[in-house]
C-alpha cells in the first residue's frame, strides 16, 4: 500500500491488499443446505401469495420454497427460471425488501420476512453450479430477431424467443454482454464474475449469437436491421446522465457515479483511484453503490447528499442502513450549489432545502463538505436514441419493434422489470411472427 | 411450590419422572448421572436370562424422522435387551440403589415363556433391594422373533398366564409393559389385571420403518444394504400413547389398574396430559436421548408451577383429571353448535383456511378485497380444520353458538344436549321417554 486513506487527491492503492478482498467478497453469502432447508420452513405457502404477486416477474415464490424444503433445489430453480431466466442475478440484486419481501405476511405479521432472495439465490446457484440449462430449444421457426443491447431486458428477450425456436442476433456496444449486471451493479452483490457466467450459462439455450463492440446508429441502423430481420427488440437502457446544474461541474475530480461503478467492475480493485474525501450526489442505488464501494476502496470520508427527506429516497431503507453500516455519512435534504475548486474540485457548497409551494426550494442555510472527488447519481436519461420522442422513454411496441428495459416508458428501473418486460416482448414477438 | 412425590402402587420417588428401560438405564454410569439430574425414578434395561448375553447388531440402530431444523420428532430402534452379563447388571443395580435409598428402581426383565425361566430370573434379584419389577412385553423387534417380547404381549393369555407366575415368585410389586401392536389395548391390560398385575405401562414402540433409503431401495437404519422393522418412539407416538392409556383408565374392566405413562414425553406438559388421563407416573426415553438428563429440570419446574396455578399440592390430585372426559362419540352433544370465526386484527393474510376449506372441506370462508377472510355461518360445519391449519394462534376460534339461537347452516335453533342414541337417523336408536 503505497497511499493511506488519508492521502490527499484521487489516489489508488490506500489499502493493504488484503482489504480489497475482504470488502469486496459477496455481501452475503449462499444459505448452506441447513441454513436453506430452516429457513424455507418459515413459508407458509400463502394462496395466492402476496409475494408472487408483487414480484415483476411473477415467480411462483411458495412453490419453489417448498421445493426447496424437500430437498429439491434443481427444481426449485426451474421453477423460478420459467419466469425469470436471470433470476441469480435477480436474487443477488433484487431490492426484496421493497418487493417480494415488503409483503410477505410474516413481514407483516412479525417484521421479519421469509428470507425469499437467499432462497432463491441458493436454488439458482444450486442448478448452475452444476452447468445445467434446464430449458430445450422448440423446433427452428425459421425467424430471425435482432436484439440491441445485452442487458437483462435484452438477454431476457433473447432467451426466451431462442426458447421457441427463433434465431437470435444479440447487438451490444459494450465490449462484454450483461449491460447493467456486468457494468452497473456494485461488486460485492456480485463477485466471481457472476454476470458473465450467467450470460455464459442462459447462452446454452442455443440459437443466440451476440455480437460485442457494435453500437446502434453508429456500427449498425435500425432501418438496416429491420430490413435484415424479422422483428427487433430495444433493450439499450439509459445512455445519458442528468447534469448537476451547478456551477464547477466540469472540474477536475467530479465524475457520473455509473462511470465510477463501470470502472471498478473492470478493475483491479487495488489500481482503482478513489479521493480522500468523497462527496457523492444523489438517494438511489447508484448511489450508495458508488458512496459505499469508494469507502471500501478506502476512502477517508464519504458523505451522500440527496435533496429530499429519508422517506423519499429511492435506495431502500436497507441499501440506507448498508451505506451507513459501511461508514457513509448521509445528508438528507441538501442540494449542490456549486463545486468549489480552482482546476480540481475542492469542495462542495450545499444549501438545505425546503417543500415550498411551488415544491423543492433552496433555503439560505448553506455548508460546505470539502471534496477531492464528487459523483453524481442523480439519474439517468435515455439520451439520443432511435423512435425516442423529446424527453420521454420509447412506447413498448411500434410495428414490429418492440422495446423493454429502462429504456421503455412503464415499470420502474430495476433488473426485475427489464427481466419481465423482455420475457413479454418475446412472448408477443412470437405470436406476431407466428400469426 | 408443589410437592412432586409419588406414591407409585408403593414405589416412593421425589418425583413422578421415571426413565423408561431403555439404553439411557443399561448402565451404573448412566443411571447414576440420571439421579445426579433429578429423576425420580430408572427402569434398568430389560435383563434376559443367566448365560451368554444377547447381542446387538454392530451397524447404525436407530432411524429417525425430523423437522425442517432436524428436530427430532420421531426415532426407531433395533436394539435388543442389555447385551451385558446377568451379574454385572445386578451388581450395578444393588451398588446404585444403596446410594439413591430415595429413587424408584425398577428391573426390567424378558425371558422365555416358561414359569422355570421367570422364577429363576426373580430370584436373582431379590438381593439387589430393587423396589419392583416390569414385565416387558413389548419389545417389537428382535426379541419377538424368539417368542418373547412383543411376541407374549399380543397374547392376552400369555400376558395373564406369566405375569401370574411372577406374583407367585416374587414379592416385589410387578409392572407389566404393554405392546400398542396390538387392535384393542383393553385386553392386554385386563389380562395382566387378571394375572395379578399391580400396574401396566404402556405404550412399548410401535412397529415402523421411519425411511426408505432411496438410492440404496432399504429401510433405515440399514445394516449393509437390508433393515428391519423397528421400535418406533419420541413426540411423533404421543397422541397414540395417549389414547391407549385414556381407554384402560376409562375401561370399566381395568378401571383403577394403575397406569405408568409411555410414549413421546417430552415437556413437563406432556407428562401432565398423560397423568391427567389417569398416569399415575410417567417414564421419559427419547427426550432423554435427544437433549441428555437435564431435560427433567424443565419437567421439575414446570410441573410444579403448573399444579401451584391450579392450586393443586400433590399429583393425585392432578392424576385421571381429564378420564371422566374422555367418552364414546355416541355420546358427544349433537347440539353443541360452534362457528369459526377469525379474528382480523390477528389474521396476517396468508389464506391457508381459505385454501384449506374451499379446497378440502366446506367452502366456507370467503376470500374478499384485500385478502380479508371470513367465515360463511350458513356453510360452516365447525369442523376446525382452519384453526389447525392457521399459522396464528388464537386468530380463529370457535365460537359457541347459544341456545335459542339458529344455526345459519342448519336453519334449526339450538337446543339442549342431545347425542346419536336418540337420534331419529340412528336406526338402533332408543326412544325417548
Amino acid at each position: 500500500m503505497s497511499n493511506s486513506p488519508l492521502t490527499p487527491g484521487i489516489v489508488p492503492d490506500r489499502l493493504p491488499s488484503a482489504a480489497y478482498a475482504r470488502n469486496f467478497a459477496d455481501v452475503q453469502p449462499v444459505f448452506d443446505r441447513h441454513e436453506a432447508r430452516v429457513a424455507a420452513d418459515r413459508c407458509y405457502f400463502c394462496f395466492d401469495a402476496p409475494c408472487m404477486t408483487a414480484c415483476p416477474t411473477s415467480i411462483d415464490i411458495p412453490l419453489f420454497i417448498r421445493q426447496i424444503s424437500t430437498g429439491t433445489a434443481e427444481a426449485a430453480a426451474k421453477t423460478i427460471f420459467a419466469q425469470n431466466i436471470l433470476g441469480g442475478m435477480c436474487a443477488r440484486v433484487c431490492p426484496t425488501e421493497q418487493l417480494c419481501e415488503e409483503v410477505c405476511v410474516r413481514e407483516v405479521a412479525e417484521g421479519k420476512p421469509v428470507e425469499i432472495g437467499r432462497l432463491q439465490r441458493f436454488a439458482t446457484d444450486t442448478l448452475m453450479a452444476k452447468g445445467v440449462h434446464p430449458f430445450t430449444r422448440a423446433a427452428p421457426t425459421g425467424k430471425k430477431v435482432a436484439v440491441i443491447g445485452a442487458g437483462p431486458a435484452g438477454l431476457a428477450c433473447a432467451h426466451r424467443l431462442a426458447m421457441k425456436g427463433h434465431e437470435v442476433v444479440i447487438y451490444e456496444r459494450r465490449a462484454k454482454p450483461g449491460g447493467l449486471n456486468e457494468y452497473g451493479i456494485a461488486t460485492y452483490k456480485t463477485p466471481n464474475d457472476f454476470a458473465q457466467a450467467e450470460v455464459n450459462w442462459l447462452l446454452k439455450i442455443g440459437g443466440i449469437s451476440v455480437l460485442t463492440g457494435v453500437e446502434l446508429g453508429r456500427d449498425v441502423t435500425l432501418p438496416d436491421l429491420q430490413s435484415e430481420y424479422d422483428a427487433v427488440f430495444l433493450g439499450i437502457g439509459l445512455a445519458g446522465v442528468n447534469a448537476l446544474r451547478a456551477a464547477g461541474e466540469d472540474l477536475s475530480g467530479v465524475r457520473n457515479a455509473v462511470d465510477f461503478i463501470a470502472e471498478l467492475r473492470q478493475s483491479d480493485k487495488m489500481a482503482v483511484p478513489v479521493g480522500r474525501d468523497v462527496v457523492v450526489i444523489g438517494g438511489g442505488m447508484t448511489a450508495v453503490d458508488a458512496a459505499v464501494q469508494s469507502k471500501l476502496l478506502g476512502a477517508n470520508s464519504v458523505t451522500m447528499v440527496y435533496r429530499r427527506g429519508k422517506d423519499k429516497m429511492s435506495a431502500s431503507e436497507y441499501e440506507q442502513d448498508h451505506a451507513t453500516q459501511s461508514g457513509v455519512r448521509i445528508i438528507y435534504n441538501a442540494a449542490p450549489v456549486r463545486v468549489l475548486g480552482d482546476t480540481a474540485v475542492a469542495g462542495v457548497e450545499f444549501a438545505y432545502t425546503v417543500e415550498g409551494a411551488g415544491g423543492l426550494e433552496l433555503s439560505q442555510e448553506t455548508f460546505t463538505l470539502n471534496a477531492d472527488q464528487v459523483l453524481k447519481a442523480i439519474g439517468q436519461t435515455l439520451g439520443a436514441a432511435p423512435l425516442a420522442k423529446d424527453g420521454s422513454k420509447l412506447v413498448l411496441r411500434q410495428g414490429m419493434i418492440w422495446a423493454g428495459g429502462d429504456c421503455a416508458a412503464g415499470g420502474e428501473d430495476l433488473t426485475v422489470t427489464a427481466v419481465a418486460e423482455g420475457r413479454d416482448a418475446a412472448e408477443a414477438m412470437h405470436l406476431a411472427l407466428m400469426a | 411450590m408443589a410437592n412432586l412425590y409419588t406414591d407409585f402402587i408403593g414405589i416412593k420417588s421425589p418425583n413422578p419422572f421415571w426413565l423408561a428401560s431403555a439404553p439411557p438405564t443399561d448402565k451404573e454410569v448412566n443411571v447414576r448421572r440420571a439421579f445426579e439430574a433429578g429423576w425420580g425414578g430408572v427402569v434398568w434395561k430389560t435383563l434376559g436370562s443367566e448365560g451368554p448375553p444377547v447381542v446387538n447388531v454392530n451397524g447404525p440402530r436407530y432411524g429417525a424422522i425430523w423437522g425442517a431444523d432436524r428436530r427430532l420428532l420421531g426415532l426407531n430402534n433395533i436394539e435388543l435387551i442389555t447385551d451385558r452379563p446377568l451379574e454385572i447388571n445386578l451388581r450395578e443395580i444393588k451398588s446404585v440403589k444403596r446410594d439413591y435409598k430415595d429413587r424408584a428402581m425398577i428391573i426390567s426383565l424378558m425371558v422365555p415363556c416358561d414359569e422355570d425361566s421367570w422364577r429363576d430370573i426373580l430370584g436373582h434379584l431379590e438381593d439387589t433391594e430393587a423396589d419392583g419389577v416390569e414385565l416387558n412385553f413389548g419389545c417389537p423387534h428382535g426379541m419377538a422373533e424368539r417368542g418373547m417380547g412383543g411376541a407374549v404381549g399380543q397374547v392376552p393369555e400369555y400376558i395373564e398366564m406369566v405375569t401370574r407366575w411372577c406374583k407367585k415368585h416374587t414379592r416385589m410389586p410387578v409392572i407389566v409393559k404393554l405392546t400398542p401392536n396390538i387392535t384393542d389395548i383393553r385386553k392386554p391390560a385386563e389380562a395382566a389385571k387378571r394375572g395379578g398385575a399391580d400396574a401396566v405401562s404402556l405404550i412399548n414402540t410401535i412397529n415402523s420403518i421411519t425411511s426408505v433409503n432411496l438410492d440404496s431401495f432399504a429401510p433405515e437404519p440399514m445394516i449393509d444394504g437390508k433393515g428391519t422393522h423397528g421400535g418406533y418412539c419420541g413426540p411423533a407416538v404421543k397422541p397414540i400413547a395417549l389414547n391407549m392409556v385414556a381407554e384402560i383408565a376409562r375401561s370399566r374392566e381395568t378401571y383403577g389398574l394403575p397406569i405408568s405413562g409411555i410414549g413421546g414425553i417430552t415437556t413437563w406438559r406432556d407428562a401432565a396430559e398423560f397423568m391427567a388421563l389417569g398416569a399415575g407416573n410417567v417414564q421419559v426415553c427419547t427426550a432423554a436421548m435427544t437433549y441428555g438428563f437435564k431435560i427433567v429440570q424443565e419437567m421439575i419446574s414446570g410441573l410444579s408451577q403448573y399444579m401451584d396455578e391450579k392450586g393443586m399440592v400433590s399429583t393425585s390430585e392432578l392424576v385421571g383429571r381429564a378420564v371422566p372426559n374422555v367418552t364414546d362419540w355416541q355420546y358427544l352433544n349433537l347440539n353443541y353448535v360452534t362457528k369459526a370465526h377469525i379474528s382480523q386484527d390477528d389474521c396476517i393474510k396468508c389464506g391457508r383456511c381459505y385454501a384449506a376449506c374451499e379446497d378440502t372441506s366446506h367452502q366456507a370462508i370467503a376470500m374478499g378485497q384485500d385478502r380479508t377472510f371470513t367465515v360463511k355461518d350458513d356453510e360452516c360445519v365447525a369442523c376446525n380444520l382452519c384453526v389447525n391449519v392457521c399459522p396464528v394462534e388464537n386468530c380463529i376460534t370457535m365460537v359457541e353458538l347459544p341456545k335459542g339461537a339458529m344455526d345459519e347452516r342448519t336453519g334449526r335453533i339450538v337446543s339442549g344436549y342431545a347425542n346419536w342414541t336418540t337420534h331419529v337417523n340412528n336406526p338402533t336408536a332408543t326412544a325417548a321417554e
